[in-house]
């Protein structure tokens, strides 16, 4: 789960790591009076909000209505700005990076800290990135704080508040069951303190269950796929337009690779799951023409799902839902024999080989396309 | 073999779930010796002619090594250190959505036992010659043979252990790792066994994007290993950022490509299919060198 800035500096102040002075608002008329010169800051969920034009300076409320008007009524890469943290601006001295992820190679968090602050981590080079690594039986310790900040020439007070904000920072990772709390840039003010001028805090969705006070997020996820988490299905929406259709998260995505092999794209990855349900087979079909595919292709391996009763769902969404689109399927394993002579009743192309049932797939796609132009 | 065998004796932690029966039975029909469960309260009741009991403890006397944890994910990490607590070795983990720090406890604490961690989010392991398994692999796939197979994924696992055993070669063994960003071993543990066991001529890896494990294999594999090693990797066609059904399956900050995977196996002189179904073909051409 993605927190929203503010979301993550409401944790921060909660773990006395240092924020800016600021509140968030939804309209232009919560605007106060306080708190000038101010960094009005669009909160979207997705990355490069400033380049994008999402942040502004104000020196007064008229400037600062002004600019929350146009900034809630941007979309920043696809992400309608609902909220705005309005803050009093800081005066910079220095921008340092600094954050804490889960190694999975090594499988323990993993502390990076750099000089280079305020720019995408991606693109720091690595002999600048400082790493240390906690260990995971015994937690966070505080010669890291020590190690990092003389790495970072933080001595005297400032290494001092740094021993502090990492020692605040672990704990809220922890207890928090995060996957990233990352402060960029964490700034060294000219009044020599440290604030943590943004944060990007990631909850591991799996751990909500014993965290009742953290939002629910879905603004990073498409329509659809919003739809789709309502329904239970493990779904992503694409950029292509072949449906898909199939179940194991594996086996899912190497559908999705076969399609490619033939120059075409696929329209969303939709898992099945562990399910034996005509209903739930059937189900997905109103979801991927929703997304309005020229083909589906079924790609089904039986086990615990059965041939036949994917085929069973295939034939009744057909009828149900007037499906027009072209639907190629492919099942092998447990009563794969069962369900393709249903299909074939109902006259709908099955197969029992994948690069054959893909080839299919080619044909028949260059064969509407053609038609199309 | 590898971290079992046929004597091994198996408990079922929560064997009166939905899950918990029905694949404790296909289990003791594929031959692995399941001695016991574990259900709170349900101590006193038998599951497919299996005893349940209330703990780990009670079922000391029938000596389990191994264990599968079949609870809801709120509730493994505490099954887990039950199961480890009480000595045993072997670990599997079926549950999807166990917690992330969870998992990092878990096998961490492991580690340090001596402790074996399979998945979590896995299919387990299928020791084929020995005709065991811990998990929840469909038993009719499997043909004895000399053919390893080592999985971050499940369903893909299954389509091509059949496409290997429908072309007339055969598995050993066939171990599903999890579909997590952290799980109990890596390609390269198990390769390390794989390596000094003798039923095995040859290794499939069946990967995908997410993490670097792969190319961490793919090293060891130029530099240690010493049997042929084919591969494939789902996810070429997966944008980054986005979780591909499994918690693990997810490109960040550029790393966790099927390209570069498939970059680093190549230049071990590992040859990665393009379809799951050419595997068995890409091993007869080892094979036949």
């Amino acid at each position: 789960m993605n927190l929203y800035e503010f979301q993550g500096k409401e944790l921060f102040r909660k773990f006395g790591i240092p924020v800016p002075e600021g509140y968030v608002i939804k309209a232009p008329e919560e605007i106060r009076d306080d708190i000038f010169p101010a960094a009005l800051k669009a909160q979207v969920l997705v990355g490069g909000r400033g380049k994008a034009g999402g942040i502004k300076f104000a020196n007064n409320k008229e400037e600062a209505v002004n600019y929350a008007r146009d900034l809630l009524s941007q979309t920043i890469k696809g992400s309608k700005v609902k909220y705005v943290l309005v803050e009093r601006k800081i005066n910079i001295e220095k921008e340092l990076y600094l954050s804490i992820t889960i190694d999975r190679g090594k499988r323990r968090p993993l502390v990076m800290a750099s000089t280079e602050g305020g720019v995408e981590i991606e693109s720091v080079e690595e002999s600048k990135i400082h790493m240390k690594w906690i260990d995971p039986v015994h937690g966070y310790s505080a010669y890291i704080a020590k190690i990092i900040s003389k790495k970072l020439n933080l001595s005297g007070d400032l290494g001092k508040q740094f021993s502090d904000l990492l020692s605040r920072m672990s704990k809220l990772f922890e207890e928090y069951d995060a996957e990233l709390v990352e402060i960029n840039p964490l700034v060294i003010t000219k009044e020599g303190k440290l604030v943590a001028a943004d944060s990007k805090v990631i909850v591991d969705t799996d751990s909500l269950f014993r965290h009742k006070d953290v939002p629910i997020n879905l603004d990073d996820l498409t329509e659809l796929e919003r739809i789709a988490k309502e329904s239970d299905y493990s779904f992503v929406e694409l950029d292509g337009d072949v449906g898909v259709i199939a179940n194991g998260a594996g086996l899912t995505m190497a559908t999705l690779d076969s399609l490619l092999l033939h120059g075409l794209r696929p329209r969303n990855f939709l898992d099945l799951g562990g399910t034996d349900s005509v209903d739930i087979v059937k189900n997905a079909f109103p979801l991927i023409l929703k997304a309005n595919p020229k083909i589906i292709f079924v790609n089904i391996f039986g086990g615990v799902t059965k041939c036949d009763t994917v085929a069973n769902g295939i034939v009744i969404a057909k009828k149900e839902f007037g499906i027009g689109q072209p639907i190629v399927v492919r099942l092998n394993g447990v009563h794969e024999e069962e369900g393709r002579q249903i299909l074939k009743e109902n006259g709908i192309d099955a197969y029992s080989n994948m690069p054959d049932a893909v080839k299919k797939v080619a044909e028949i796609y260059a064969m509407i396309t053609k038609g199309v132009n | 073999m590898v971290y079992i065998n046929k004597n091994t004796k198996v408990i079922v932690q929560g064997i009166t779930g939905h899950q918990g029966s029905f694949h404790s039975n296909e289990m003791i029909k594929f031959g692995t010796k399941v001695v016991a469960g574990v259900s709170p309260g349900k101590a006193g009741t038998t599951v497919n002619g299996v005893p349940v009991f209330d703990s780990v403890e009670e079922t000391l006397n029938f000596e389990p090594e191994a264990t599968m944890i079949s609870v809801p994910a709120p509730y493994v990490k505490d099954a887990f250190y039950e199961a480890l607590d009480h000595g045993i070795k072997v670990i599997y983990i079926l549950t999807e959505h166990v917690p992330v720090h969870d998992s990092m406890a878990m096998v961490n604490e492991a580690r340090l036992k001596n402790a074996i961690v399979i998945g979590p989010n896995g299919p387990g392991i299928t020791v084929v010659h020995e005709k065991t398994k811990i998990g929840i692999m469909p038993n009719h796939i499997f043909r004895k043979g000399n053919v390893a197979v080592i999985s971050r994924s499940g369903t893909l696992t299954y389509e091509i252990v059949k496409s290997i055993t429908d072309y007339g070669m055969g598995e050993s063994t066939v171990i599903g790792l999890g579909g997590d960003a952290i799980v109990g071993l890596s390609f390269i543990d198990v390769l390390k066994e794989l390596k000094k066991e003798r039923q095995t001529r040859a290794v499939v890896l069946i990967g995908e994007i997410g993490g670097t494990a792969e190319e961490d294999a793919a090293e060891y594999i130029r530099t240690e290993f010493n049997k042929p090693v084919v591969a494939y990797i789902a996810g070429r066609s997966a944008p980054p950022g986005k979780r591909m059904g499994h918690a693990g399956a997810i490109i960040t900050r550029g790393k966790g490509t099927a390209e570069s995977k498939i970059k680093a196996l190549n230049s071990a002189g590992v040859d990665v299919a393009d379809y799951p179904q050419d595997i068995p073909l890409l091993l007869e051409k080892k094979f036949k060198k």
